[in-house]
């Protein structure tokens, strides 16, 4: 249990450099609301949605943000600063030890996007049911949750290479296109609106549109099961890459190399 | 004839180099690309076909300053942690010299962007890209690169004491994207938001590029886009010795 949550605490802030006021204003409060912004208007020039379907989509998208990279980054900066050889030296469980580092990362992405929820749609004059905002919260979470599984991948891939920055952009580029974020997954190709339904984000983006839209919880209930069972899928997924990985590193003596 | 000299070998230097790295070559070319295929489903599934070629110009446009902003943010930070800065502002050349070939090859990394985004509209949305005026067309392309390059070189020497000043750039990158108008009308924004368009030069490169390509008289545009970049130019020239002044006197160049 001190693995799991102080040592990830620990390792959290210790090296996810972005918790610095200097980089998370920007980065976490200000970019997510630009993208709202960016999205809304080319919705309003395109006359295809509502403000509200892009502050919702955007906005949990941006949980995406902390997700992959801060999880990346508690690998790459761990290998940066000489110290991974050392703590996969230890005999500490390694479920504990690296989905540890997970949590404080969802709590990040949580926190990101209930901000750019709440301060995009003040910004844009949208309006959701009262009853609709502790659901809502609960869609954060799950999508937070599952941003953070595929963060375990970036996480997993930062064990092979030296920076995780080009393909974390790059799934966060492919998030943005495929999850129905901006676009209706109807207009989508066919190929493309199937791939979005085992990604994260796709179902969740879809209950907190239906709940703002005033559903009841047991509505959505089925796309909030989905989002958690592909959330719980991407984190054994990358909890397993992390381990074969690693053991493809100590067998290959590559764990420094890259 | 020097100063055109290290100019052109600066940017050909750095121009090779930003092109070998993944993530300002490959990434400068993919990233805007998800934003470019997300507008042109959106302008594609709720506007009229005719808005496409509008969007894909648009579209194109802004992977020049995605190469710049975040890049150009961090240019001194870089040369800072390369261990070179020193050596950069101590050789007799005019450190604004040195430093305004960087932030304009950055903006010409952009040049794959744009092609790219052109190409990606063309064979996969079907975009066509007919041109009315192409030498005006070709002469505004590398106006805009200029300029935003020259936008590019007051960004970094305006942030040098902003130790992430890539953050800076990064959260830059949005607003310059919807204020200058490349995917937006700016009809279409709030009246306070115009005159800070009016004073940014990509919101005329591009005005200048859809004009030459759509059929309009993109040559007003055009100067405005130009003599923006030389008031960009000779404010950096200025804001640099301030900067350097006060970083020799506090002895602060090489911190980090």
């Amino acid at each position: 249990m001190r693995v799991f949550f102080v040592g990830g605490l620990l390792s959290y802030r210790a090296l996810f450099n972005w918790i610095n006021p200097w980089v998370l204003i920007p980065s976490f409060l200000i970019a997510p609301l630009f993208q709202i912004l960016l999205f809304a208007y080319i919705g309003r020039a395109a006359h295809l949605e509502s403000d509200k379907f892009y502050v919702i989509g955007n906005a949990l998208q941006y949980a995406a943000i902390p997700c992959l990279f801060a999880m990346g980054n508690t690998i790459v900066n761990e290998k940066r600063q000489q110290t991974l050889g050392a703590v996969l030296a230890t005999p500490a469980r390694r479920i504990p030890l690296f989905v540890g580092r997970a949590l404080p990362v969802m709590a990040n992405g949580m926190l990101v996007a209930a901000f750019a929820f709440v301060a995009g749609g003040a910004l844009l004059g949208i309006s959701v049911p009262l009853g609709a905002v502790a659901p809502l919260a609960l869609v954060i979470v799950l999508t937070a949750f599952s941003c953070t599984g595929l963060g375990l991948i970036t996480a997993a891939v930062g064990l092979r290479v030296v920076d995780t920055a080009v393909f974390g952009n790059i799934l966060f580029g492919l998030l943005l296109i495929f999850c129905g974020v901006n676009v209706p997954l109807d207009q989508l190709p066919g190929w493309m609106s199937t791939t979005a339904q085992a990604l994260p984000l796709t179902h969740g983006i879809e209950a907190a549109r239906r709940l703002a839209d005033g559903a009841s919880v047991s509505r959505v209930g089925g796309l909030l099961a989905a989002e958690a069972a592909i959330g719980t899928a991407y984190i054994v997924l990358g909890y397993t890459l992390l381990r074969v990985v690693e053991f493809e590193s100590r067998r290959l003596a590559t764990l420094d190399r890259a | 004839m020097k100063i055109l000299r290290v100019l052109a070998l600066g940017w050909a230097m750095h121009f090779k180099m930003l092109s070998r790295s993944a993530f300002d070559g490959v990434l400068g070319v993919v990233w805007p690309l998800f934003f470019a295929t997300t507008a042109f489903f959106m302008f594609r599934a709720g506007a009229p076909s005719s808005t496409l070629l509008y969007a894909s110009l648009g579209a194109s446009v802004m992977g020049i300053w995605s190469a710049t902003s975040v890049a150009a943010s961090s240019a001194l930070q870089r040369e800072r942690w390369s261990g070179t800065l020193e050596l950069l502002v101590g050789v007799p050349t005019h450190f604004a010299l040195v430093l305004m070939p960087i932030t304009i090859a950055m903006s010409t990394i952009g040049i794959y962007s744009m092609a790219a985004t052109l190409l990606w509209g063309r064979f996969l949305f079907g975009i066509d890209l007919h041109i009315v005026h192409p030498v005006l067309f070709v002469l505004a392309i590398p106006a805009t690169i200029a300029s935003i390059g020259m936008l590019g070189f007051l960004l970094s020497v305006s942030v040098v004491r902003y130790r992430t000043a890539w953050a800076l750039g990064n959260a830059m990158e949005y607003p310059v994207w919807l204020v200058c108008g490349f995917l937006v009308p700016l009809s279409l924004l709030p009246g306070f938001v115009r005159p800070i368009s009016w004073a940014l030069a990509p919101t005329w490169g591009i005005r200048a590029i859809r004009e030459s390509a759509l059929g309009g008289s993109p040559l007003p545009d055009l100067g405005v886009c130009c003599a923006l970049g030389l008031g960009y130019g000779t404010l950096g020239v200025l804001l640099v010795e301030t900067v350097l002044r006060s970083a020799r006197r506090t002895a602060t160049l090489s911190l980090t």
